[in-house]
């Protein structure tokens, strides 16, 4: 990338150079110093280094959404079949999605699974996010790499691993064992996203919390919080979003009255190819787009 | 030393008391913050703690603040010993060099904050808050934000956040460090006048020491974790203990020499002869400076010293013959510099106005009255 900014600089600095000889006695048009920006709008047309990052920025985007992109549509299919052209546009899917007892329950045990684990997450996380914050302790690096551990481990063996600690404490088969396992997997981003908002947030506010006779907690509760509640508020929907979509953890402690979404999903695909199935992804993806525009919201909030 | 102040008190017993508080930080053999501090404040006043960067003083006003803890000695307010106590329960005011408003109440939630804390009902919270407001002369901004005042506004709603419970004492930490000379002054005059209207102690803290003589009724100066001198103002700045003082509060001519005499006189009148390293002799009052023979330093205020357009020999035995090197106008004074024979400077202030000034270039004869000479044992 930055070779390319110069080239088209170096003809400009030349022509302004050319008159006066080795070193030019004015300001030349564009300085060898002159940011981008001022090359980039000085020439008429785009330069290539910036239509290579449109180019590959939208190949990106475009290979993330594709996928998506081409499968939606079928949840609007008048027929039966996963293929395309579709025989026409109709809404019987959503229909079937919203009277069935197959998926209703499990998006419901889904948002609740996921609130669930959210408020739990929050609330952990913020809490050893401001511990990691305010403290100075041996095994700081150790206690964190612990926290976002999850954020790395193979999600198949945090499920394996629920399900053995969780069998002999009767939590398998229980919304509880659920919401701890994926409060577990969305705490490490609300530690993030927490650490990321006490970075603004200014420690001396504590101790003269304190010198007004603030006790901790009562400092923590009325002076931090308030302000880092962007942090955590973002960190809680993160969790929530992967609580929303995580399926190894639901497959292994969730018993047949917590099914989620996507374990249902899952077992759908197996069962029976219905195409309900798109109209529960479509769903889902409903969920998490209005998900990314709460955070986008709270970003600018702060 | 509390004599004038008994009055109010219960007793002459100072409302802080210091006794032997030390403070290390990490291992203690990389020294101490506060080596052996005793020290007393009084009920009613501001006492500046005054010093260069490290010297301990913040440290100091920390400890009183709970925010440090002491490894050795107490801390007693009001008689009891707070060494121990978690900051929230000291019931002390501190104001912060980054005023450290809270940005996401209003200033009146920011001031009430501490009274809402003790459980003070709502109707009195917003009439104390009000009267606090009005001593800083902000009453009409509680219902804005701390980011819409201006850093001179932001710091006299600290000074009402940490008056407004009326603690014993107020602390105050560098407040007016972030503010621009002009503004400082200002402050410096409005916490000045809230010390003296209010009756509050205050215990101060600054490395400027033109803040320090214009604000306090006493200051102590620390060097290198101890005090070196506590005093009032004027008597810091007339005499110095100690060759350090000397040197940072206010300006000094330091002219080295060796001590030739033992002390003579009484009271105002006691000197000592001193052998300039130029070869003058001069009188000086001794501070610190050791026997006959050993080096010293004297120390003299630029406004003190005298300068007469004619030669040293036709002033008297004391003056020292210079040549004027330049002549700087400053606005409400003029700067001369004056060299001695031995590549020694001497400075000089005189008053715009004072007279005929001599040309640069020219002999003069320079001489000072002894009282106001200080001889200090070299290298302290």
């Amino acid at each position: 990338m930055s070779p390319d900014p110069a080239l088209p600089r170096i003809p400009a600095r030349l022509a302004g150079a050319e008159p006066g000889g080795a070193p030019p006695p004015a300001p030349p048009p564009a300085p060898p110093s002159a940011p981008p920006p001022v090359a980039a709008r000085a020439r008429p047309a785009p330069r290539p280094g910036r239509i290579l990052l449109w180019t590959f920025g939208l190949l990106a985007i475009l290979f993330l959404l594709a996928p998506v992109l081409a499968v939606l549509p079928l949840s609007f299919s008048a027929g039966s079949f996963l293929h395309y052209p579709l025989p026409g546009l109709s809404l019987r899917w959503y229909a079937d999605f919203w009277n069935s007892d197959f998926w209703l329950p499990a998006l419901w045990n889904s948002l609740r699974v996921g609130a669930g684990a959210a408020l739990l997450a929050g609330a952990l996380g913020t809490l050893a996010a401001f511990g990691l914050w305010r403290g100075r302790f041996r095994g700081q690096a150790v206690v964190m790499a612990v926290l976002l551990a999850p954020m790395v481990v193979p999600a198949i063996i945090v499920a394996v691993a629920l399900l053995l600690f969780f069998g002999p404490l009767g939590l398998t088969n229980s919304f509880t064992g659920l919401i701890l396992g994926h409060a577990a997997l969305g705490a490490p981003f609300v530690v993030v996203t927490v650490l990321a908002a006490l970075q603004q947030f200014d420690p001396v506010q504590l101790r003269a919390a304190a010198a007004c006779g603030a006790s901790p907690l009562r400092a923590f509760w009325r002076v931090c919080l308030p302000q880092i509640m962007p942090g955590v508020a973002a960190g809680a929907v993160f969790a929530f979003a992967t609580s929303l979509d995580e399926v190894a953890v639901a497959l292994f402690i969730a018993g047949p009255a917590q099914r989620t979404l996507p374990r249902q999903m899952f077992s759908g695909l197996n069962d029976s190819i219905s195409l309900t199935i798109m109209a529960a992804a479509m769903v889902l993806v409903l969920i998490s787009g209005l998900l990314l525009l709460a955070v986008t919201l709270l970003r600018r909030a702060r | 030393m509390t004599a004038q102040k008994q009055g109010m008190n219960r007793m002459a017993e100072p409302l802080v008391r210091f006794e032997g508080v030390r403070k290390a930080y990490g291992a203690a053999a990389s020294g101490y913050a506060v080596q052996r501090l005793d020290l007393d404040v009084e009920k009613g006043e501001l006492l500046t703690l005054l010093g260069p960067s490290g010297s301990g003083k913040t440290t100091t006003l920390m400890l009183l603040a709970g925010f440090e803890m002491p490894s050795e000695g107490r801390i007693l307010l009001g008689g009891r010993d707070i060494a121990r106590l978690p900051p929230h329960k000291r019931g002390i005011g501190v104001v912060f060099q980054s005023y450290a408003l809270f940005p996401h109440m209003s200033v009146a939630e920011n001031v009430a904050f501490s009274l809402e804390v003790r459980g003070v009902p709502k109707p009195e919270r917003a009439r104390r808050v009000e009267r606090a407001l009005s001593m800083v002369r902000l009453e009409t901004f509680g219902e804005r934000r701390p980011a819409q005042l201006s850093g001179g506004q932001q710091q006299r709603i600290a000074l009402a956040r940490a008056m407004v419970f009326e603690p014993p004492i107020v602390l105050l930490d560098e407040p007016l460090g972030a503010l621009d000379k002009a503004l400082r002054e200002e402050m410096q005059y409005e916490i000045r006048s809230l010390h003296q209207r209010l009756g509050l102690t205050m215990m101060y803290v600054t490395h400027d020491q033109q803040e320090a003589l214009t604000l306090s009724d006493r200051i102590a100066v620390f060097e290198g974790g101890r005090i070196r001198q506590l005093a009032p103002p004027r008597r810091l700045y007339e005499q110095p203990e100690n060759a350090f003082v000397a040197g940072f509060v206010g300006e000094n001519n330091r002219l080295p020499g060796t001590v030739r005499s033992h002390p003579e006189g009484e009271g105002r009148d006691r000197a000592i002869r001193v052998m300039l390293d130029g070869g003058t002799e001069v009188l000086a009052r001794p501070v610190d400076a050791g026997a006959p023979g050993s080096r010293c330093v004297v120390a003299v205020r630029p406004e003190r010293v005298a300068v007469a357009a004619i030669l040293a020999s036709e002033m008297g035995e004391d003056a020292l013959s210079a040549r004027l090197a330049e002549v700087i106008f400053q606005g409400d004074h003029v700067r001369l510099r004056l060299s001695l024979g031995d590549g020694a400077e001497v400075v000089a202030k005189r008053p715009v106005g004072g007279g005929m000034m001599p040309e640069p270039g020219t002999l003069v004869s320079v001489a000072w009255d002894p009282a106001h000479a200080h001889a200090f044992a070299a290298g302290g």
